[in-house]
């Protein structure tokens, strides 16, 4: 009774952190506050995509996938699994698109999960307050003790990030392992996202974003970072590198060298 | 999208209870003489037809023992607000309706009934129309259309009760705009079915992309089967069908209860009217689900091919 009499009281007020995987308790997790809608914050945490070394592995799917289903938040939906229509819960896909006729083609593998957008469209409309954005790092997440499941952020997320959890009925989304990234039980080098651990050619940079001198910042001002679909202005955190244009070889050319 | 039913047979309803408690409310403000008795049934109607909607809408959500708390965030979500909004006005319709039992006579509660079920319109319309890139929606015709065709709807169905509770008077007075609102309604839909034909996306696959190539095709979405994004956000159904519902809806939401409606006014005939409520609700129904179906969603760029 007096627990929601408490949420209607201070709805807009204080969210909690989502509990921590680890539960030794020596260190609280700092009681995050909720950005208003506009503010602009001191810190963004996101990540870079590098398109020029992605090799489409899907290491950062699976051990998404694997540090989010392991978590105390219960596990993400893994429906028939085994059967011939599998279908399940992920926060971050890997996508293959082509580029170009043949035989001249691209072939570029596209990772994509919650952009962590600095004016967010999915956040002021959820009715319930459970999807907020974290004021002191950006991050979005979700509440999943607060969520009615109406799937109305979905609808207002023009990038697809979010997935209803189809077990648990809540909204899903990526949290940029809030519960790894602050977690002081694990050794510093393990402190960032599992997919950024877990990308073997280094396609996923992690950092703050509003940091001029951090990794995130140089890699966008020097090699042209840019974000999805601009035409929206959600100025999502997260942004991509293109790839490096390589002077295309052709036949006639080979044949004539000297 | 896909049409999710519980929101397709909510909105719908709901729109047609609207229609009818404002129906009623301008009858009396205008002062027409109603047979307590009727206005008493109609409002009974409306509010079971209310009631019928919020249970439907709860049939979309995941966890609808929490539903209480989508009433705290009405400082920035449409949908918050009319989930404030559709209570109250289901307060307003049952306070009407005791006051009439306990003979109190007052022009508050019709005149609050019109103006909560205005904003009440409003609401469900914005929770389409403020989503600014899913184009079909984000129009002021969204806004226009929830009230008209719920008008309609109302307008209609309170002739029909009218016309079969004998209430000649009422048939006479309100028939005539019933047709002329069905009328109106119908314009507004084919004005917003042009400006959606015309519609020209802003999200191409290059800029949710950013690769700039001006030939670029997906080869994999990144997944052997569906997902909640395939599944929430395509209709799956063939082209030819969604032309089908959008004639279905033309001829049976707005030019048969208005060929109906003309001859219940010409003829006096109950028939008709009953007629007009019998064939609309399948019309009004199709054209929730076109208008969900039509829409299309920016992230169905990234979810094009299975492989």
């Amino acid at each position: 009774m007096i627990g929601w009499l408490q949420d209607i009281l201070h709805a807009n007020a204080v969210a909690e952190a989502p509990a921590r995987v680890n539960p030794l308790p020596t260190v609280k997790p700092p009681v995050s506050a909720r950005a208003e809608q506009g503010e602009t914050l001191a810190k963004q945490l996101a990540l870079v995509i590098d398109l020029n070394v992605c090799v489409g592995c899907h290491a950062c799917v699976t051990s998404c996938k694997q540090w989010n289903t392991s978590g105390s938040a219960g596990p993400l939906a893994d429906e028939k699994p085994y059967g011939a229509n599998p279908t399940g819960t992920f926060f971050n896909r890997v996508q293959t698109y082509e580029a170009g006729t043949f035989p001249g083609t691209d072939t570029i593998h596209f990772p994509k999960s919650c952009l962590h957008c600095e004016d967010p469209p999915c956040v002021p409309v959820c009715p319930t307050g459970a999807s907020y954005k974290r004021k002191e790092d950006g991050i979005v997440l979700v509440d999943y003790d607060k969520c009615i499941g109406c799937k109305y952020c979905a609808w207002a997320c023009p990038y697809g990030a979010r997935e209803i959890d189809e077990e648990r009925q809540v909204m899903t989304k990526c949290t940029l392992c809030v519960d790894r990234i602050y977690d002081e039980h694990l050794p510093k080098e393990d402190r960032k996202p599992a997919c950024v651990s877990a990308c073997p050619t280094g396609a996923r940079l992690f950092g703050d974003v509003k940091d001029p001198n951090s990794e995130v910042s140089i890699a966008i001002r020097e090699r042209g970072g840019y974000s999805l679909m601009p035409e929206w202005e959600t100025n999502p955190a997260n942004q991509y590198l293109p790839r490096r244009i390589t002077a295309v070889v052709d036949d006639s050319s080979v044949g004539d060298k000297k | 999208m896909n049409p999710a039913f519980s929101v397709v047979i909510f909105t719908t309803i709901a729109g047609a209870a609207q229609g009818l408690v404002v129906t009623l409310a301008l009858a009396l403000l205008a002062g027409m003489p109603l047979g307590g008795s009727f206005v008493s049934t109609a409002l009974i109607i409306a509010e079971v037809m209310l009631l019928i909607g919020l249970g439907a809408s709860f049939g979309h959500l995941g966890r609808p023992e929490r539903a209480w708390r989508a009433v705290l965030m009405w400082r920035t979500s449409w949908l918050s607000r009319e989930v404030i909004v559709l209570p109250v006005f289901m307060g307003i319709v049952a306070l009407w309706w005791i006051a009439l039992r306990m003979g109190v006579d007052t022009v508050l509660l019709p005149m609050a009934a019109i103006m909560v079920a205005g904003l009440l319109w409003y609401c469900t319309a914005m929770i389409y129309a403020c989503l600014r890139f899913v184009q079909e929606w984000a129009q002021p015709l969204t806004r226009v259309n929830f009230t008209l065709i719920g008008l309609s709807s109302g307008l209609i169905l309170a002739t029909a009760l009218a016309a079969l509770a004998g209430e000649t008077g009422l048939v006479q007075v309100v028939g005539p705009h019933a047709l002329w609102v069905t009328l109106a309604a119908w314009a507004a839909r084919m004005l917003a079915l042009r400006h959606n034909a015309a519609l020209k996306h802003k999200s191409t696959l290059q800029s949710a992309t950013g690769i700039k190539a001006p030939q670029l095709v997906q080869k994999s979405m990144g997944m052997s089967a569906g997902s909640f994004n395939t599944r929430e956000f395509f209709h799956g159904r063939t082209l030819a069908m969604l032309k089908q519902v959008k004639l279905a809806f033309i001829v049976l939401c707005f030019f048969l209860p208005a060929v109906l409606a003309l001859w219940g006014i010409a003829s006096g005939s109950v028939l008709a009217w009953v007629l007009a409520v019998l064939v609309q609700v399948p019309g009004l129904i199709a054209e929730r689900w076109f208008f969900f179906a039509q829409a299309k969603h920016p992230q169905n760029l990234y979810y094009q091919v299975v492989s």
